[in-house]
């Protein structure tokens, strides 16, 4: 009876569900608009101003929509500060080999980063109102935002998928390489969002989006591998995958979300919005198998229910 | 990872043995736990009973509200031939406890008898600690909105009583006392059962060189582990957290190399093209 399946599938799921699949991808698109808002302050051009304007809000709405997603998700919202301060003692409460501890802790500093970044980039305009705020574009106050911001960025975008891995459920933690992934795939769909809104707002500067193009490439071959590791690192967990998730895996994220955007990237003169669009649908449809396909395993009584 | 040490106050570390063997499925344990910890038949308050359909058992799992279950394992290869193995399932008080290693805000905590304890007034409910239960032990009490489980009558032990499970257990399946005196006992039971033929009669979580440096709860079985819905070899879920985060370091230092790279080179391109318009034409 049952004598083969790994020790994962004998656990609980914690009914991590649509909130968290939401904040997964939210956070890691605004994870990833800080890395390209940040490379583009150190390394870009005057041209490169409007995209590193959009990024950086980016990462400032996705900050502030990933701890609203977050809080609400708590069984018990009103406590969400007992994961900064300890209830009884008042002290500050931090679990360096807790994921979810340290997650916390990224996001906060995120926010910050991903405020100043905000901040700066609306200096740019020589408003009277932000006219102190000036130092921030000034050295070294720009390279401290900017490496700040990346080292943020990725962190968050990367924390998650570990987070997974450090608990005892299917699929997440029969693998070390979920981290790997999302962070992947935060960048990808991070690059996708950010064509898509200067492509809505206007602000096509061909180089720009030549080098989105090139970095997203790059990306999405380095995400397919990625996947691939994970799904050969799962041993016997991968028969959790045999099934409607598994397909959704195969046609949605890595076909529709890494392989057709990469055909599409490479025709000379592509639509911008068409491989975004997918990059997007695939970076969420990702981080739904995953989370999805593992939730519904459970052991009731003696039986093991996939 | 942390430890903390009672030092003189740490009392002598205590548990269950439950010898499934002369478990007779009557849940008392069930009941007993549920009137002492003043737990609700179920979570939506008994207005939707959810029944198995395959199984006499209908308490169905461990939950917020359901902190002993009776496990049914019924073996009925034929209409008239098999055996039922009944299990009284509960936390297991895990030497090292994952629950307790991953729970952000502190709320779970090790007491000094060596039990571990969720406090329900520090639990936010985020439910890191039921994905990292190795057993499915953990669940949102519906009641409270937090994470809770057995104490191992936390409040009951503190006064020199005995838990309200064992207590009520008519036929000793389920016994409390000091670790070293249960092991001892189970160690016994073990051999006899043995000598009385049964050979596939062991130990499970006794062995505090086993998984979890040992379960404070460990239990007599007859079959596989995973015959009782066991895992046979529970993990730490930290046994991921060096790889997963090594492999995600680099995976972010490549990001940043190639997006600055590509991103210099592009720009690099650009100044060698405005270069070449600019220079003045030969023709
Ligand atoms: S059995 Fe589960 S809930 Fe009980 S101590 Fe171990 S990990 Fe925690
Ligand atoms: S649900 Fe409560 S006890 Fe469990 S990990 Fe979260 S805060 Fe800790």
């Amino acid at each position: 009876m049952q004598t083969d399946l790994p020790a994962t599938f004998f656990t609980a799921p914690p009914g991590f569900g649509w909130l968290i699949i939401l904040y997964f991808f939210i956070g890691g698109i605004a994870g990833g608009a800080l890395l390209l808002a940040g490379l583009l302050r150190l390394f870009g051009t005057a041209a490169d101003r409007p995209y590193i304007r959009i990024a950086s809000f980016v990462a400032l709405v996705g900050a502030a929509i990933s701890g609203i997603l977050l809080i609400v998700d708590l069984s018990a919202p009103l406590r969400f500060w007992h994961m900064v301060i300890q209830n009884h003692t008042g002290r500050l409460m931090f679990k360096w080999w807790s994921p979810m501890s340290v997650g916390v802790w990224i996001l906060l500093l995120f926010g910050f980063f991903s405020l100043v970044a905000a901040l700066e980039s609306l200096t740019m305009d020589d408003r009277p109102l932000l006219r102190g705020l000036r130092f921030l574009a000034r050295a070294p106050f720009d390279a401290i935002g900017a490496i700040g911001g990346i080292i943020c960025g990725l962190a968050l975008a990367g924390y998650t998928g570990v987070l997974l891995a450090v608990t005892n459920r299917p699929l997440w933690a029969d693998s070390s390489w979920l981290g790997i992934v999302f962070l992947f795939s935060a960048v990808s769909t991070a690059m996708a969002t950010l064509l898509l809104l200067s492509h809505w707002r206007r602000v096509d500067s061909a180089n720009t989006n030549d080098w989105l193009a090139r970095f997203d490439n790059v990306t999405l071959v380095l995400e397919f591998f990625a996947i691939v590791f994970f799904l050969l690192s799962l041993g016997g967990a991968a028969r959790a995958l045999l099934n409607a998730w598994g397909v959704v895996l195969v046609l949605g994220v890595i076909v529709v979300g890494i392989i057709l955007p990469l055909v599409i990237q490479r025709r000379p003169s592509h639509s911008v919005v068409l491989p975004a669009v997918l990059v997007l649908a695939g970076g969420f449809m990702l981080r739904m198998v995953i989370m999805l396909s593992s939730e519904q395993i459970h052991v009731s009584g003696v039986q093991v229910f996939r | 990872m942390s430890s903390v040490t009672y030092g003189a106050d740490a009392k002598p570390r205590v548990g269950f043995f439950t010898d499934t063997t002369v478990c007779i499925g009557c849940k008392a344990c069930e009941v007993a736990c549920k009137e002492w910890n003043q737990l609700p038949a179920r979570g939506d308050g008994g207005a939707h009973l959810e029944m198995s359909g395959q199984s006499y058992d209908n308490t169905l799992r461990l939950s917020g509200e359901t902190w002993r279950h009776v496990k049914f394992v019924e073996q009925f290869p034929q209409p008239y031939e098999g055996r039922w193995l009944m299990m009284s399932d509960v936390c297991k008080h895990c030497v090292q406890a994952p629950c307790l290693e991953v729970c952000p805000t502190g709320a779970i905590i090790r007491t000094e008898f060596d039990t571990v304890v969720i406090q329900s007034d520090t639990c936010n409910g985020c439910r890191d600690c039921i994905g990292a239960c190795p057993f499915g032990v953990i669940d949102i009490n519906h009641v409270s909105n937090t994470a809770q489980k057995c104490t191992l009558c936390y409040d009951r032990i503190s006064v020199g009583l005995e838990p309200a499970c064992s207590k009520a257990c008519p036929t000793d399946s389920i016994q409390f006392g000091p670790i070293s005196e249960l092991r001892e006992r189970a160690a016994a039971r073990v051999v006899q059962l043995r000598e009385q033929g049964e050979s596939r009669a062991h130990l499970y979580g006794a062995d505090p060189k086993g998984p979890l440096g040992g379960l404070n709860s460990f239990f007599l079985l007859v079959d596989e582990p995973e015959v009782y819905g066991l895992p046979r070899e529970p993990k730490m879920p930290s046994r991921n957290l060096a790889p997963g985060s090594l492999l995600s370091t680099f995976g972010a230092i490549v990001m940043a190399f190639v997006g600055g790279l590509t991103l210099r080179a592009s720009r690099m391109r650009d100044v060698a093209r405005a270069r070449r318009e600019d220079a003045p034409r030969a023709d």
